[in-house]
């Protein structure tokens, strides 16, 4: 491999562990919270549409950094929803997420259908597109960037052990004053709009198009990246790299004639959910979520 | 006194679980009309007549004698895939492994139909469809089963474990798809299941074969094992409180496999039985069109069932009701029928509002005691 394929190699690796790296960051944050989301699936299906849409509508120079904002804006709604269901009225955080992903699942392909006629999937236009710095996206920047700041903030800083303090114990952070619910919600909230914005990333600048199947299980590959990473923000970007090197070279695998010949292309695409099943039940030894993650946290 | 008084109360009305049960009902009515609202209001903000859609979906599906046949043999699926997840939810697991599961139950018939087509004359008969069920739902049980070892030996945490099995399972019956078991004659599905080893139809020129026996009976059979066995007792001991279940002598890692394995078997009878009972195709069809997301709408049945078998089998005719009815509303009304999936979706969310009546009734006692205190 010369040096030109190892970049174009490098490049690609980075676009794929983007929206991964971001929605990991998003849920480790929540979780570090107490509070589960496992509706980040439909989130970046849902932030990948809206994100369109809004760009698409705007027409202007600035449509794709407001694509953007739409989709970090409509997971932050989603987000809201969550913490309402979830932080104060108590409810199971799983269902809530199992509905957004269904609804996701109905409400992509039925807009397509409906708002840009088509079946299936819509090519993002060139206006719309988010512009590259050297090859490399600004929210891959932004994602890379993010995750040591993430790190700093939750181990480095009082607001950062304010959050984990209500993940572990939350009756001892009520006793010493601190909002439980605000500081949930909050966490949930900007962890749902980065999944939101992981999803406007791939329609809008890596994949430039929106597919009913554009999450494609990622949202559930980076719940997985949460677990092998132990909450740690740090171990998520060596893991989203990881996943993101995966994900590239079972595409460029398929196209080598070699490869081709002996292994189908159906199965090379089973290699990313296999390696991260065995990383989250293999690789990494024991982890230890927060204590109080996915409980309702009821007021004696 | 007071706490006799109130006792005295109690026992007058009417007892607990029908109390239980009826609030239970309620919640799922309520999330039903939540999820149909918010489907007419998103049918309205995209010019469609919601009033028309929902006429030719209920209309058609619940209303109309071949459309309810079509409404049954959409429910015998999902009431099966429902029973995973809710033999799951009663072990204390989110299973959502129905759907690659489900695969893997059609991919052990379609291997057996190849079987009966070009190597075993014989198993074009009544023993194909046995033979099929079984390598269809062996298959399924090693699906299920990976998920519960990791679970148990690894502490993989089944919502992920489940899900990359899902994709797993697609892809390698995409590959059987294309590479092995394919229809030379028609490339968009696999070789059918040959005309004797075939479920029969309950009605004929109708879908509607006997896959919703199966179906309800497997359902029957679960509702006994839970309630009525051992087995049944220490898996919803372990699923209420695995510490005390623990605590009791109950194996909880057992529960939670046993959990998994009759889930298992139910996604792979659902598997199966969609592609030795399902006219004109008794295949898999491209991109597994007529098999994906079964076991994701599983989970609405088992959540609007309330987990309970016996609320799984109308909830599942419910579910299977809006699925059919899909088709009509696309023809008479325009609608595309992925709508349905919106309307699901957002039921579900309404479901997990936790106890919204309970809260209701919890405030309105309140209220009554209040009451006949400033009255006393």
């Amino acid at each position: 491999m010369d040096a030109h394929t190892a970049w174009l190699f490098t490049l690609s690796t980075l676009d794929a562990m983007t929206p991964i790296l971001l929605t990991a960051l998003g849920e480790i944050l929540a979780e570090r919270a107490g509070i589960v989301n496992i509706g980040l699936e439909g989130i970046i299906m849902l932030g990948a549409m809206v994100g369109v849409m809004a760009a698409e509508a705007v027409h202007n120079p600035l449509s794709p950094l407001i694509g953007l904002l739409a989709g970090l804006g409509i997971g932050a709604a989603i987000g809201l929803l969550h913490a309402a269901l979830t932080a104060y009225l108590k409810g199971d955080h799983i269902i809530p997420g199992v509905g957004i992903n269904t609804l996701a699942l109905g409400l992509v392909p039925f807009m397509l259908i409906v708002y840009w006629h088509s079946a299936g999937q819509h090519q993002v236009y060139n206006y719309a597109r988010v512009p590259r710095i050297g090859g490399i996206s600004p929210v891959t920047i932004f994602a890379l960037i993010l995750a040591p700041i993430m790190w700093y903030i939750l181990f480095r800083t009082s607001i950062g052990l304010t959050i984990r303090s209500v993940g572990e114990n939350p009756e001892a952070a009520d006793t010493v004053g601190i909002h439980v619910e605000r500081v949930q919600a909050i966490a949930t909230i900007i962890g749902a709009s980065l999944a939101g914005l992981a999803g406007a990333f791939m329609s809008l600048d890596w994949l430039s198009t929106l597919t009913k199947e554009i999450a494609a299980g990622r949202g559930f590959i980076a719940l997985a990246l949460v677990v092998f990473s132990d909450w740690n923000p740090l171990r998520a970007l060596g893991g989203a790299a990881l996943f993101g090197f995966f994900d590239v070279l079972r595409e460029w695998v398929k196209i080598m004639p070699s490869v081709k010949a002996v292994v189908p292309d159906t199965l090379l695409n089973t290699i990313p959910y296999i390696v991260t099943l065995a990383a989250v039940a293999g690789v990494l030894g024991r982890v230890r979520p927060p204590r109080h993650v996915g409980q309702p946290y009821k007021r004696e | 006194m007071a706490q006799a008084e109130r006792l005295e109360v109690s026992r007058t009305r009417l007892p607990e679980w029908l109390v239980e049960g009826l609030l239970r009902l309620g919640e799922s009515v309520i999330a039903l009309l939540v999820g149909l609202l918010v489907g007419a209001i998103i049918m309205y903000l995209s010019g469609y007549d919601a009033v028309e859609a929902y006429k030719s979906l209920f209309g058609m599906s619940l209303f109309d004698s071949y459309g309810l046949t079509g409404t049954l043999s959409f429910t015998a699926p999902i009431m099966l895939t429902g029973i995973t997840f809710a033999v799951g939810v009663r072990a204390g697991l989110f299973n959502i492994g129905a759907e690659g599961q489900l695969y893997m139950g059609a991919l052990g018939a379609v291997l057996v139909a190849w079987l009966a087509t070009y190597k075993i004359r014989l198993l074009d008969s009544v023993l194909g469809t046995l033979f099929a069920y079984t390598i269809g739902v062996v298959l399924a049980l090693v699906w299920a089963y990976i998920a519960g070892i990791l679970k148990v030996k690894r502490g993989v945490h089944e919502v992920v474990s489940t899900i990359m099995l899902n994709w797993i399972a697609f892809w390698i019956v995409e590959y059987f798809r294309v590479y092995v078991v394919y229809n030379p004659e028609d490339p968009s599905k696999t070789i059918s299941v040959p005309t004797h080893a075939r479920l029969p139809l309950l009605v004929p020129d109708t879908e509607l074969s006997a896959t919703i026996i199966v179906s309800i009976l497997f359902s029957l059979f679960v509702y006994y094992l839970l309630w009525y066995t051992v087995t049944g007792y220490e898996l919803r001991a372990a699923g209420l409180n695995p510490l005390a279940a623990r605590y009791a002598g109950i194996k909880t890692e057992k529960a939670i496999m046993i959990s998994f394995l009759v889930g298992g078997i139910a996604s792979g009878l659902a598997g199966a039985g969609e592609v030795l009972g399902r006219p004109p195709h008794y295949a898999i069809t491209t991109g597994l069109s007529n098999l994906y997301g079964l076991g994701f709408d599983g989970i609405t049945v088992a959540l609007i069932g309330a987990n309970h078998p016996i609320g799984i089998i109308f909830a599942a005719i419910l579910v299977g009701a809006l699925k059919s009815g899909a088709r009509y509303m696309q023809i008479y009304a325009g609608v595309p029928l992925e709508m349905v999936r919106v309307v699901e979706g957002v039921i579900i969310v309404a479901l997990a509002v936790p106890g919204t009546l309970r809260m209701l009734r919890e405030y309105l006692r309140r209220r009554r005691e209040l009451a006949e205190l400033q009255k006393g």
